[in-house]
């Protein structure tokens, strides 16, 4: 491929993602500006949402078969054929065979675009063919570095050598979350036209608030909610581009206050401000810790931009964060001085050491680089809800249903997987096993909670926090691929769960709570179907031993879920720690448990309330087809598992080197690091049978459990409640952590904050008012002194003048003859006085 | 005739004026005191060119004097004839309007 292919190419792809980027905010401004003359009946914000986030798509998706059709697809398949020789004897998948799957799955994509109608059959068909073409000649390797399109848009700050600006980063994963999350969010935008339409009044009843004159009253707010669904979507398309990490953490804010709005966006309930207000608090936390990692990379680094770029016309090329940190061969280059701390040596992208202006070569001390990791990835605990920064998420439950499909599954709680994904080569071995051990605790904690819960949108929500972190333990334990494979897929089954839950919710007249339900597939069966096949999907069944064209008959959470833990299996067999492993698997098992539980609960069963059931229907259609749409993706985006096109997409985007795995180098050793081998992917293929088996094992035992309790109900749940009285009050408390943060954080800070009232009020006041006091006293005496004294002085002089004129003015008498009498005396007088006094004269 | 007997004749003229101005209740009498008056200073001017060294210049003033004692009897006359207007007497005793 010549370069200027390549750059027209990169154009193309800065253009087309730039447009669905900026879609959403152009709507956003519209409909918040527009919302007040368009009236409260209308629906035109919402059009206009949906128009934006669909454009936003097909720009896309438009983009993802550009990438792929300018001879990427060859990059991917060159990347499974070498992959394929590397392993001949784990792998017994033929080269010919992983063609004839893509094939397959290419069909397979283009089936399902004409089913809706989005019109990119000839992309799709193209792109088949380009994959069959290419596949012929295999050896085509591209450079890995051609595969990212770098670039600027704008430079909104130059301190020294550091840039604040606008940039842009595109490889193969922000074109499939650009595609993921501008679909996911066409589908949530339709399902919100149907489930907010009672919003389209002058005078909406809120239930839940009851005021002095019963139920609160006020105008509807449908426009709102559209404005804020898309300047979060636009938020969140902003922070997957994003070039650099300070534009990450920009947009991150931004996506970190679109949830404020819309968590609270029935702001008159107090339980929905004060959902809002936790759950950007708890952001705020783990903010800080990626504050104090961005000061240690701007100070050290001295740049924000993840790829190289090119600086002034000389083409001198400024190397970014993941050149300097892992060069070209994508290891961490150790100098271990004779005393002092381990350093880490920062490289551009031929892998030589960069220098400064003295030629002395340009250093991190190793235990920064740790704290800059962490850091980070404390950002990211906080924005996908891991644990211990886990408990905003179920409350974030109070905002409407399509918010929480939006929101809180697919999208911003991705944000946080995403950047950890992006991030990656700036990790240390010692961060990503923080990182594993951060999901392994997360995901076990909250499949517990969840299986507890009662609220059907609860159930969904610790189930979220649970597969977050299976998506932590699979990046941190060097799954790359098969953690943002789990983001993937899980956004997918996740957000059509959410959504049938909302169906459910809209059908019930918003009742929530699963006891008050029951049987509800004769009322609905659309939203129970489509929700089944979630409910499959996350739980990772498939049928075994049976094969349908080389692949096992599976919905995507199977794929996604073997591959992450295939990577715990092997990880924990190269490295000890077994618990990584042990604890997905019995994770595998309560998900299949507490997702059927959700299902046999709900819909199946007798009715429990029969007033919720008599009153329940099937939504309408604009709520129904976006679920149906969500099911077909939710059973096939993975197929083909690790040889389908979308793992190979994420893995033509890996981190340099990754593939091959990686041992503790000697200079790690000698430094007295942390002894971590990372698997290579052959590894995780041989251990991939035996760890899907047992996977499959327990999931498939999880399910018979849930079946026993609540569907056939063999056994009675209520009697084990009983029994086991502790555990499940416990769970129910969800390990009593809002009563811990409340014991440590919020009494203490009511205690110092009462110090600090009590000190204003006392001290501070006190003060304030002696003060004004002492004020008052001084200008009573200052009135005083002006009223009686310099009032005084001036009264005096006025009146006395003024008796003197009136007793002067006897002598004006009006009578010509005595001024006469006057004059001629007065003269007299003058001669008598000159006589006396000049006598001489 | 000497300074002295001329002196005594203005003296004699200015007092008789002064009595007149003081005395009479007819605006015109006290115009005719006035008049005494005037004529007073100007024997005095014309006595102290004649005899002593002041020379012409007396004269000259005695000249002004008179010119002056015309433009003031004519609008003394006036101010009479509007006084008489509105009050119907030129007695200047009613005439104290502007006592304080």
């Amino acid at each position: 491929m010549d370069p200027t292919t390549l750059q027209s190419t990169g154009e193309t792809l800065k253009w087309l993602l730039t447009i669905a980027w900026l879609l959403p905010l152009f709507g956003f401004v519209v409909e918040i500006f527009g919302g007040w003359w368009g009236g409260r009946h209308s629906k035109s914000a919402a059009y206009l949402a949906v128009a934006c986030i669909v454009t936003g798509f097909i720009c896309s998706f438009s983009a993802l078969i550009t990438w792929g059709c300018s001879n990427h697809w060859a990059a991917l398949q060159g990347h499974g054929d070498s992959h394929a020789t590397e392993s001949h004897d784990a792998n017994s998948t033929e080269p010919s065979h992983q063609v004839d799957a893509h094939g397959e799955h290419a069909k397979d994509e283009h089936a399902k675009t004409d089913k809706h109608g989005h019109g990119e059959t000839a992309h799709s068909e193209s792109s088949d063919a380009e994959g069959h073409d290419t596949a012929a000649h295999p050896a085509a390797e591209i450079p890995r570095s051609q595969l990212i399109y770098t670039g600027l848009f704008y430079r909104l700050a130059r301190f020294g050598s550091l840039d604040i600006s606008l940039s842009y980063y595109i490889d193969s994963l922000t074109l499939v979350m650009f595609t993921m999350v501008t679909f996911i969010a066409s589908c949530i935008h339709l399902f919100a036209i149907g489930y907010m339409a009672d919003e389209l009044t002058d005078n909406y009843e809120d239930h839940q608030v009851h005021t002095s004159h019963g139920h609160l009253h006020r105008p509807g707010r449908f426009y709102r909610f559209f404005a804020f669904l898309s300047l979060f979507s636009f938020s969140m398309l902003g922070l997957v581009l994003a070039g650099n990490i300070f534009q990450v953490f920009i947009f991150w804010e931004l996506v970190g206050v679109c949830s404020y709005f819309l968590i609270g966006f029935y702001t008159e309930r107090q339980s929905a401000s004060n959902a809002a207000n936790k759950a950007f608090i708890m952001n705020r936390v783990g903010d800080f810790g990626f504050l104090i990692g961005l000061m240690i990379i701007w100070t050290w680094f001295g740049t924000f931009q993840f790829g190289d770029v090119a600086v002034g016309k000389g083409g001198s090329v400024q190397p970014g964060l993941f050149s300097m940190a892992r060069g070209s061969d994508g290891q961490l280059r150790l100098h271990i001085p004779e005393s002092g701390v381990t350093e880490v040596v920062f490289k551009n992208k031929d892998n030589h050491i960069e220098t400064d202006g003295n030629g002395e070569q340009r250093t991190i001390p190793y235990y920064l680089l740790i704290a800059a990791g962490l850091g980070v990835f404390g950002g990211c605990i906080g924005k996908s809800a891991q644990f211990p920064l886990q408990t905003w998420l179920p409350d974030a439950m109070e905002g409407p249903t399509p918010v929480s499909a939006l929101v809180h599954s697919a999208t911003m709680v991705a944000a946080g997987v995403y950047l950890v994904g992006r991030f990656y080569p700036m990790f240390t071995p010692e961060v990503l096993l923080a990182i594993a051990y951060t999901g392994c605790i997360t995901l076990f904690l909250a499949a517990t909670i969840a299986v507890v819960a009662t609220d059907i949108k609860k159930v969904l929500a610790y189930s979220t926090i649970s597969q977050l972190g299976y998506m932590m333990l699979g990046l941190g334990l060097g799954g790359w691929a098969a953690g943002l494979f789990h983001l993937i897929t899980h956004a997918f089954f996740k957000s059509l769960m959410f959504l049938a839950s909302g169906s459910v919710i809209h059908g019930c007249h918003h009742v929530q709570e699963m006891p008050q339900m029951g049987g509800l597939r004769r009322k609905m069966p659309f939203t129970a179907y489509t929700m089944l096949i979630g409910v499959i999907a996350i739980s990772g069944l498939a049928v075994p031993y049976w094969t349908l064209w080389g692949e096992p008959i599976a919905f995507s959470g199977y794929h996604s879920k073997d591959a992450v833990v295939a990577t715990a299996l092997t990880f924990s067999k190269l490295n000890g720690h077994p618990l990584v492993f042990f604890i997905p698997l019995c994770g595998a098992g309560i998900t299949a448990f507490y997702m059927f539980r959700l299902w046999f609960y709900t819909f199946a069963g007798k009715p429990r309330d029969h007033h919720v059931y008599d009153h329940a229907h099937e939504s309408p259609w604009i709520i129904v087809l976006p679920l149906c749409v969500l099911s077909i993706f939710a059973m096939f985006c993975a197929f083909g598992g690790e040889n389908g096109i979308l793992y190979k997409l994420l893995l033509a985007s890996e981190p340099i080197a990754l593939a091959n795995g990686s041992v503790p180098t000697a200079d790690q050793v000698t430094a007295g690091l942390m002894n971590i081998s990372l698997s290579s992917h052959e590894q995780i293929h041989a251990n991939h049978a035996q760890a899907g088996l047992l996977a499959l094992v327990v999931a498939f035992s999880g399910a018979f459990a849930a079946y026993v309790c609540y569907g056939a109900r063999w056994i009675n749940t209520s009697e084990i409640k009983v029994q086991f009285a502790g555990l499940p009050r416990f769970l129910v408390n969800m390990w009593g952590f809002d009563e811990l943060y409340d014991i440590m954080f919020v009494r203490p800070s009511h205690v110092v904050a009462g110090w600090c009232s009590a000190f204003d009020r006392k001290v501070f006041d006190g003060f304030l008012h002696g003060c004004a006091n002492a004020a008052l006293k001084v200008s009573a005496w200052d009135r005083q002194f002006d009223e009686t004294i310099v009032d005084g002085a001036v009264n005096a002089v006025g009146n006395w003048t003024n008796s003197l004129g009136r007793s002067l003015s006897v002598v004006q008498t009006g009578r010509m003859r005595n001024y006469v009498m006057f004059i001629a005396v007065g003269l007299l007088g003058v001669f008598a006085a000159l006589i006396a006094f000049f006598p001489s004269t | 005739m000497d300074l002295n007997c001329s002196l005594f004749v203005g003296a004699v003229l200015f007092v008789a004026g002064v009595v007149c101005m003081a005395t009479k209740r007819n605006g015109i009498g006290v115009l005719m005191g006035v008049e005494l008056v005037l004529n007073a200073a100007n024997l005095n001017f014309v006595a102290f060119a004649n005899y002593t060294r002041l020379g012409l210049d007396g004269q000259v003033f005695s000249l002004f004097v008179i010119v002056l004692a015309a433009a003031e009897a004519a609008v003394a006359l006036a101010i009479a004839l509007s006084f008489y207007n509105n009050h119907l007497t030129i007695d200047v005793d009613k005439a104290n309007q502007l006592q304080g």
